[in-house]
């Protein structure tokens, strides 16, 4: 894994330019993501219907990892139901465990299996959807 | 010039160095976080569990007191090494974390009292800081923090202001893991003293790095930790103030720490066994003797100076690159070889993984010390720290791979 495959341009122009960064006023879902080792912090936002994510949004602080990472997700979970969010959850973290599994439905996130050669910033790049996680344990909770 | 320090021969010293991360040539500056072990402390550790392992203090056969005689070889050669005097003011633990959690949950928690105010400053670890939240929470104390002046040094006029007859504590660092700022310590303590609080010097960075004399400093608590000193994890010391130390209760029990035990009570044994309860890290001990022995070699002074030397030449290059923002002090005064850094725009995690890829080890994240972070008001900062191992010729490599940092995000 060469360093320019993990600062790849698709990574970077999530990174510099996404045009998911941006708050969400009218959310009903307002999920904070942190890291406290490395001081990454995410807010993903989610405006739902029924189980059906309607739109999303995030903003935050930290590395290209992370913060490249939230964007992807945002673009991948917006009008999925909740359940299929949580199967690109499952797939996203096996890819970043190099486990064996199909990448199609993981859109421009597929740009971060690389990741997986960094052990130390896996955890970066999982951060926003451990929190979007949170987010399903707690609905589930509540049901 | 001769160099005081041959780094180059001292490398061969560290089997670790000849790591090659990815092929380059491992370029280690990450020795604020932890420090490379010499052949002579591995060895040392090996020697012990083949020549020597047995339960000290609690057996009458040879091995046993063989073990014995090692730890308290390693608790006199700690004890000469800061001049604490007698080496029953010095008692092992874990790390200087334990240490001073010793210190908060024994003294503190029997003589800090509601109302009362404990001084620390904006730049402590996390190790310095939450047992004091811990202590102030239970017994109603008042935590306050003495913050920088311009120059990133700890604002000594508003710690002056601060001293009044309800501090019964202040606790501060003698050398900042962040700023690299060496605190004046003998100044701060005499100050402490005159308004009758205690004082707790938080070590970690200091010890490893120059010459320390517990005594000359006068402070009444001292901890550190063997791992950033070439000593192995696991072993750390408190020092207590030989005045002080019988009326320290003990802090954890069980075996080893006693004189007598009845069914319904017990006494304790004289410091410093009575602070180290359980089998202790002989181990660790001998390990870190090992250690001192190796730096004593070597002179801290010298070891003082070579890092003096780095850091001038690095922060001298640093200054060169503008995209580089450098925290802490501008001159060398009373500076140790820590450098925080950031470089613009990009996040200290991803400065730190592309240095990776040239061998370069750093670290970056808040460093314990998230207060000091919100204070400077960054999320993290990037961190090169130096000893003896380092040298110029390194601090080169780090240069031109910083300088390359920027375009890995096309930025030039
Ligand atoms: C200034 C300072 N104090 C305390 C500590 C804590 O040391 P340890 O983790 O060995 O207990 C450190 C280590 O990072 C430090 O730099």
């Amino acid at each position: 894994m060469e360093l320019n495959q993990l600062y790849s341009e698709i990574i970077l122009e999530h990174y510099q330019n996404s045009p998911n960064k941006k708050k969400m006023d009218d959310a009903d879902i307002e999920e904070k993501g942190h890291n406290p080792l490395c001081g990454d912090t995410i807010t993903i936002y989610l405006k739902m219907d029924g189980d059906i994510i309607k739109d999303a949004s995030f903003t935050g602080q930290g590395c290209a990892i992370s913060q490249a990472s939230t964007s992807m997700l945002i673009d991948l979970v917006k009008g999925k139901k909740l359940d299929e969010a949580k199967k690109l959850i499952q797939e996203f973290t096996d890819m970043l465990y190099k486990r064996d599994v199909d990448l199609d439905d993981l859109g421009d996130a597929q740009a971060l299996s690389g990741v997986a050669d960094f052990p130390a910033r896996v955890k970066c790049a999982l951060l926003p959807w451990k929190t979007l996680e949170e987010v399903m344990e707690e609905k589930e909770e509540g049901k | 010039m001769e160099k005081i320090i041959d780094a180059r021969k001292i490398r061969e010293d560290f089997p670790i160095l000849k790591v090659r991360p990815y092929g380059k040539s491992l370029i280690y500056f990450d020795n604020a976080a932890t420090t490379q072990k010499p052949e002579s402390v591995i060895k040392a550790i090996d020697d012990y569990y083949s020549g020597m392992n047995a339960n000290v203090y609690r057996s009458a056969h040879y091995l046993s007191g063989v073990a014995t005689n090692a730890y308290e070889e390693a608790r006199n050669r700690v004890a000469k090494f800061i001049n604490a005097g007698s080496e029953n003011t010095i008692i092992f633990t874990r790390n200087a974390t334990e240490s001073i959690n010793l210190v908060a949950y024994t003294w503190a928690m029997d003589n800090i009292n509601e109302g009362d105010e404990i001084i620390l400053t904006v730049a402590e670890h996390h190790s310095n800081i939450l047992p004091w939240q811990m202590v102030a929470d239970r017994k109603g104390a008042k935590l306050r923090y003495v913050y920088l002046n311009e120059d990133s040094r700890l604002d000594m006029a508003s710690y002056k202001d601060m001293l009044n007859s309800r501090v019964k504590l202040v606790a501060v660092q003698h050398v900042s893991n962040v700023l690299g700022i060496i605190n004046p310590v003998e100044e701060i303590t005499e100050m402490a003293h005159k308004v009758g609080a205690k004082v707790l010097i938080d070590g970690a960075q200091s010890v490893p790095h120059m010459r320390v004399d517990v005594r000359k400093i006068g402070c009444d608590f001292f901890a550190f930790s063997g791992h950033k000193m070439m000593g192995p994890m696991g072993i750390g010391i408190l020092y207590v103030k030989k005045e002080l130390l019988n009326s320290v209760p003990p802090f954890l029990r069980g075996g080893e720490m006693i004189d007598e035990v009845y069914e319904d009570r017990a006494t304790f044994a004289v410091p410093p066994l009575k602070f180290e309860a359980g089998t202790p890290n002989v181990e660790g001990a001998v390990g870190l003797s090992a250690a001192i022995e190796y730096i004593e070699g070597i002179g801290l002074d010298n070891i003082h100076s070579h890092e003096a030397e780095l850091t001038q030449y690095a922060l001298e290059k640093m200054r060169e690159i503008d995209f580089v923002d450098i925290y802490g002090p501008r001159d060398m005064r009373d500076r140790g070889g820590v450098i925080s850094f950031n470089v613009a725009d990009i996040h200290p995690h991803d400065v730190s993984t592309i240095l990776d890829q040239d061998g370069i080890a750093i670290r970056s994240g808040h460093h314990c010390a998230l207060p000091l972070m919100r204070y400077l008001d960054v999320p993290a900062t990037c961190r090169a720290s130096f000893y003896i191992y380092n040298d110029m010729d390194e601090v080169d490599v780090f240069i031109d791979s910083l300088k390359n940092v920027r375009k890995w995000f096309k930025w030039s």
